[in-house]
């Protein structure tokens, strides 16, 4: 329970039994009454296993189908277990358990809450064609959710029981699916998104890209995933 | 002569594969049909080329072999493409059927965690 809401943390992990029993133990001891379910997103190491020791519930999928994939099912765990309110965490230790409850209390007014890093917070910084792509997604999901937006790949996000209710039924598998297209997606349909300023903190494990050449790639991609995006139904 | 002993005898050939594998239920049927229709088209102007001659004229093709080739590649794109959505069809199946397997092995895990403290306490 988060102010008298029934919550439900789900962190989609792929091979990170080497953080995600910090991540759950964290979140559990932050956050007592509150249930997290791992969901293993084809894992070829011991994630499940661990998370589920550290006590976790776990869904494990057969085989890797990518963030939105494994995001889908967790959306459909809160859904047919009847939780209030569902929460996206990263299983890499990134994001601050303690914002929690602030995403919740959000949700009275808003639909989507997201934790979005905070402009010179940490030393959380990018450069270069990675940093353009974000300007240019904040920019447009910005205008189209008719709020400001300046963290729009942010995979730590609260959702109310509509968006839950929408989520199970409907969430892209592909390349950044999981944040850009749910997030035109849902304004679209007239759900109301907010973000709120969290401080980001290193990852406990695994290491982020930084060639930029894939940083450009990444632009692309970007730019590919929102003009489908926006031009879909 | 000879091309068109080659052409013949290759549509025989593929006409024969397709009916095999039809045999050996290989191949669904509503693929196999679709290859047996093109084959029934193929095969005739695989042994008279100039078939097509008259209305490749009227379309202002130089020739009915070239006409043939153009069609044969839209054709094969076509089907190209039919076979890409029908795949992303069939992601999405298995997606589903993998997020419902992940939820029943939950699930039944759940209860089993229950049975067993449900059982500790009594005994």
């Amino acid at each position: 329970m988060v102010n008298g809401k029934r919550t439900l943390i789900i962190i989609p992990a792929l091979n990170e039994s080497g953080s995600i029993a910090d991540v759950v133990g964290e979140v559990r001891g932050e956050l007592p009454g509150v249930d997290v379910l791992v969901v293993d997103d084809g894992s070829t190491d011991r994630t499940a296993a661990v998370a589920a020791a550290a006590g976790a519930k776990v869904a494990q999928l057969p085989y890797n189908l990518g963030v939105g994939g494994a995001m889908r099912l967790g959306y459909r765990y809160a859904r047919d277990h009847d939780y209030d309110v569902a929460i996206q965490i990263d299983a890499d230790g990134q994001h601050d358990p303690r914002y929690v409850p602030k995403l919740v209390d959000l949700l009275d007014d808003n639909d989507l809450v997201i934790g979005a890093r905070f402009a010179g917070e940490g030393d959380y910084n990018v450069r270069g064609p990675r940093r353009w792509a974000m300007v240019m997604l904040s920019a447009v999901l910005s205008r189209v959710a008719r709020t400001k937006l300046t963290d729009t790949t942010s995979g730590f996000r609260a959702a109310n029981r509509r968006v839950i209710e929408m989520f199970a039924g409907w969430y892209p598998a592909e390349y950044l699916g999981d944040t850009v297209e749910t997030l035109v997606h849902t304004a679209r349909r007239g759900y109301r998104i907010r973000q709120v300023p969290v401080a980001m903190r290193k990852r406990m494990a695994g290491t982020p890209s930084h060639s930029p050449a894939k940083a450009m790639v990444y632009l692309g991609r970007a730019f590919a995933v929102l003009t489908l995006a926006l031009i879909r139904r | 002569m000879k091309l068109t002993l080659v052409t013949g005898l290759t549509g025989l050939l593929l006409l024969g594969t397709i009916v095999e594998l039809l045999r050996r239920r290989q191949l669904r049927e509503k693929y196999g049909m679709l290859w047996l229709a093109v084959l029934v088209i193929v095969i005739p102007l695989s042994l008279f080329p100039r078939l097509l001659d008259n209305v490749a004229g009227l379309l202002g093709v130089a020739s009915g072999v070239s006409l043939v080739l153009f069609l044969g590649i839209v054709f094969l794109l076509l089907v190209c493409v039919h076979l890409s959505w029908e795949v992303s069809a069939l992601e999405e199946e298995t997606r589903t059927l993998a997020e419902d397997f992940a939820l029943l092995r939950a699930e039944i895990a759940e209860e089993r965690a229950a049975r067993d403290e449900l059982v500790s306490t009594d005994g």
